[in-house]
């Protein structure tokens, strides 16, 4: 699990990168002074919304929007209609600076500041001129937008289904003792899990209930959900463990179906969508889970089973990528074959820890150095993975 | 050369200001809490060997003196690293010959297990003057301690501007301390984290942020009286300990390979804070205060779960603290990861009220939790300042 559940903010909804400026040598340096026609600077105050220019060449522009009013202020850039925002950054505070860069391609368009981040704002006209640097119009961007929405939507749901099914069966072994069996069955019904692990972190209340470590508890916090009866099926490591008994296995994992069952109808909810850049930060989520928990052997401290977690997380990360990959293909194709081949790297070095058709050896059969080859796959791909959100909307 | 220059003779020559500074030994308080936070950071926890009270004191009593000494630029011991007998070993190492008080700053704690064992066994007859709060830190969420770098019955904190004086410290003190208390684990420091004047800059952490920034200060007398100095009728069962303080420390790690990977705007988000100038995100400079009820589009503009909100006093029942942290990097671990992070020291009246339950909210609350690790952990008591003539803690025996 992840120690706390991922922010909400990272994984609502953005339409545009919102970069904040990079640290200057100078402070408020002002970028119009660059002589860069492409960068401008915005001075958002409280009744006026001024800009270094009116006017820039086709490409990618940005807008350092510096807030010298007294209260939260945002900056758009809207199409003709003054209505289509083609990039907007929010949450500027008041002496505070932060960069939009967006791709503009040559025509007439709205400028607004809106103090307050009320109304209609401020707003300007401005002008981008024909240049070589056209930045490219994709017809269908807004089709491939859609499919990876519904493409990811449909993955997740599918993933739910499964670990509905493999939780319910789970259930049943375990209630009924047959302990030998639940444990064949135990990291391939989490493997789903850990496919969508993101997803099921961004429903708050979820994740501590059915993923919590024990390490990850105060004391008097109530240890339940997939790990409590992991520790319940491999004692080993514990110490003077006392088994539970079978109404106390009862009511912890159905617990767990329940909880189970409840993902499922949040996945199902027409209102839960994935915009690009919720997939993107998903795909980058999954591969940090595994090197904060999985490549160190921490998150199945009882079964070792880490390894089956650790594919599930590449597996969805990976779904992932490939949802959002015909937008990057457009934006950045580089970054696309770089991410193609980071991720064929860490899968054949997961491979060769395959046992049978869908398993794995334990953590504990790892050697130092077959450890530090997948750390060092896995912080190979997490690289380019940070850049993939950036470039899928830019 | 005249005995009380034994030692380091060539300090009083030797270059920069920063090296020449001396700050006194003895006063109402110890040295190294309120001072200007330096550059470099030696910290050791002892386990007492001795179960004999006369041997700790004359552990204690003999600290004592040679701290006096090096804090003033001096020798370890009266004779001298080069000065002594040939057929003895030195009474000081000499790594530090010629480089100067550097600003050093000897800090003395003592932990839970002077006061009791284990078992809960009186070691040393203290039992009865055990500070109220001085017991062994809870488990916090995401704690993933380590024996070896938690705990120890007393404690010594170096602080220097020269790494080199520093060691030096700790490893005379070790050297007097052998047989009677032995190293149960240490660690070095670089970078402060944090500013105890307001002269100073605020530094960065190795998240590359600004840390601290509402930091209690030097100057600050009554926030002084009312977060970290122990008053006197505090904790009737240790009066001994009026004028000193309690020492909160935690070894944090930080997973600066997965932290880099973050978009600066999430990083922004998870502190609270602007990278470039450390202002809070509802704007200002660096000493604005935040305003966490400023609306932004999604909830405040200033997070909720993000580390400033919930760790700031205006969240924690208006509660400071005085940080003197240290960054560290501990080379490498086996797969390759910085073993990296910041050593936190806190100073506060009562940890029961002004630690415990920040950290709890933090562990549980912080954003920033999610890149976090925490591998050691301790308490102490530490003392009031030393008068001459006396040793360190020598009330507590009284």
């Amino acid at each position: 699990m992840a120690r706390r559940p991922l922010p909400a903010r990272l994984l609502a909804p953005v339409l545009l990168v919102a970069v904040p400026t990079l640290a200057a040598c100078t402070q408020n340096a002002d970028p119009s002074d660059s002589g860069d026609p492409r960068a401008l600077s915005v001075n958002s105050s409280a009744d006026a919304c001024e800009l270094s220019a009116t006017k820039a060449p086709a490409g990618k522009l940005s807008f350092t929007v510096a807030n010298t009013g007294d209260k939260v202020t945002e900056f758009y850039l809207l199409a003709e209609d003054g209505l289509r925002i083609l990039g907007e950054i929010e949450n500027v505070g008041p002496g505070v600076d932060r960069t939009l860069t967006v791709s503009v391609p040559e025509g007439s368009y709205v400028t607004a500041c809106k103090p307050g981040m009320t109304g209609d704002g401020i707003r300007g006209d401005f002008t981008v001129t024909a240049s070589d640097e056209q930045a490219e119009v994709s017809a269908d961007e807004q089709a491939l937008v859609a499919a990876a929405d519904a493409n990811y939507r449909s993955y997740v749901q599918d993933q739910t289904d499964q670990l509905v099914a493999r939780t319910d069966e789970f259930a049943q072994l375990y209630k009924a003792g047959k302990d030998d069996e639940a444990r064949e069955l135990y990291p391939r019904a989490r493997l789903h899990w850990e496919r969508i692990e993101t997803v099921a972190e961004a429903f708050g209340e979820l994740d501590p209930i059915m993923d919590a470590r024990e390490a990850d508890l105060s004391e008097g916090d109530e240890f339940t959900g997939w790990h409590r009866i992991e520790k319940d099926l491999w004692p080993q490591r514990a110490e003077d463990y006392t088994p539970m008994t079978p109404d106390e296995r009862a009511a912890m994992v159905d617990q767990l179906v329940e909880k189970t069952h409840e993902l499922d109808e949040l996945v199902d909810d027409p209102a839960t969508t994935y915009p690009l850049d919720k997939i993107a930060n998903g795909s980058r989520g999954l591969l940090e889970e595994v090197a904060t928990g999985k490549v160190t052997g921490e998150e199945e401290y009882w079964s070792h089973t880490d390894l089956w977690d650790f594919q599930g997380n590449v597996d969805g990360a990976r779904v992932a990528f490939e949802g959002v990959r015909p937008v990057l293909e457009q934006k950045d194709p580089e970054l696309a074959g770089e991410l193609e081949t980071r991720f064929g790297e860490l899968q054949e070095l997961l491979d060769q820890h395959k046992v049978g058709e869908d398993g794995f050896v334990l953590y504990t059969e790892l050697n130092d150095e077959q450890v530090k080859a997948l750390s060092d796959a896995v912080n190979a791909l997490l690289n380019p993975l940070s850049k993939l959100t950036a470039a899928v909307l830019s | 050369m005249a005995a009380n220059v034994a030692g380091r003779p060539d300090h009083a020559a030797a270059g920069s200001s920063a090296e020449a500074t001396a700050y006194p030994f003895h006063g109402e308080h110890q040295a190294g809490i309120v001072t200007p936070v330096q550059d470099r950071l030696h910290f050791a926890a002892f386990d007492v060997r001795t179960s004999s009270r006369e041997e700790l004191q004359e552990l204690l009593r003999a600290w004592t003196d040679a701290a006096a000494r090096m804090t003033q630029g001096e020798a370890a011991g009266p004779v001298g690293p080069t000065e002594g007998d040939t057929r003895l070993p030195p009474d000081d190492t000499g790594e530090a010959i010629g480089l100067g008080p550097s600003g050093l700053t000897l800090t003395f704690g003592f932990g839970p297990g002077l006061f009791a064992d284990a078992e809960g066994k009186d070691r040393f007859g203290l039992a009865d003057r055990r500070p109220r709060a001085l017991r062994p830190l809870p488990h916090f969420p995401a704690d993933a301690l380590e024996a070896a770098r938690s705990g120890g019955d007393l404690c010594v904190q170096a602080c220097a501007d020269d790494p080199q004086v520093a060691v030096h410290a700790v490893r005379n003190l070790a050297r007097i301390g052998f047989g009677a208390a032995s190293v149960r684990w240490s660690q070095l420091g670089f970078g402060r984290t944090s500013r105890t004047t307001r002269s100073q800059e605020t530094p960065r952490n190795l998240f590359g942020f600004k840390d601290g920034t509402a930091n209690v200060a030097a100057e600050e007398g009554q926030a002084l009286r009312d977060h970290v100095w122990i008053a006197p009728g505090d904790d009737p069962r240790a009066e001994w300990l009026a004028g000193g303080s309690y020492l909160c420390v935690r070894r944090i790690n930080m997973r600066v390979e997965i932290w880099d990977a973050q978009p600066l705007g999430d990083q922004e988000g998870f502190i609270g804070r602007t990278k470039r100038t450390g202002a809070p995100l509802s704007g200002g400079d660096e000493f604005s205060a935040p305003d966490f009820a400023m609306p932004g589009r999604d909830g405040p503009v200033i997070p909720a779960d993000s580390h400033v909100a919930v760790v700031h006093p205006e969240h924690n029942g208006d509660v400071r603290m005085l940080r003197r942290g240290y960054n560290f990097v501990d080379g490498s671990t086996d797969l390759g990861a910085l073993d990296a992070g910041l050593f936190f020291l806190a100073y506060v009246r009562d940890p029961d009220t002004h630690f415990i339950p920040v950290q709890e909210r933090m562990s549980r609350q912080d954003a920033m939790m999610e890149y976090l690790k925490f591998t050691g952990s301790a308490l102490f008591a530490v003392p009031p300042g030393v008068r001459p003539g006396e040793y360190v803690g020598q009330r507590l025996f009284a």
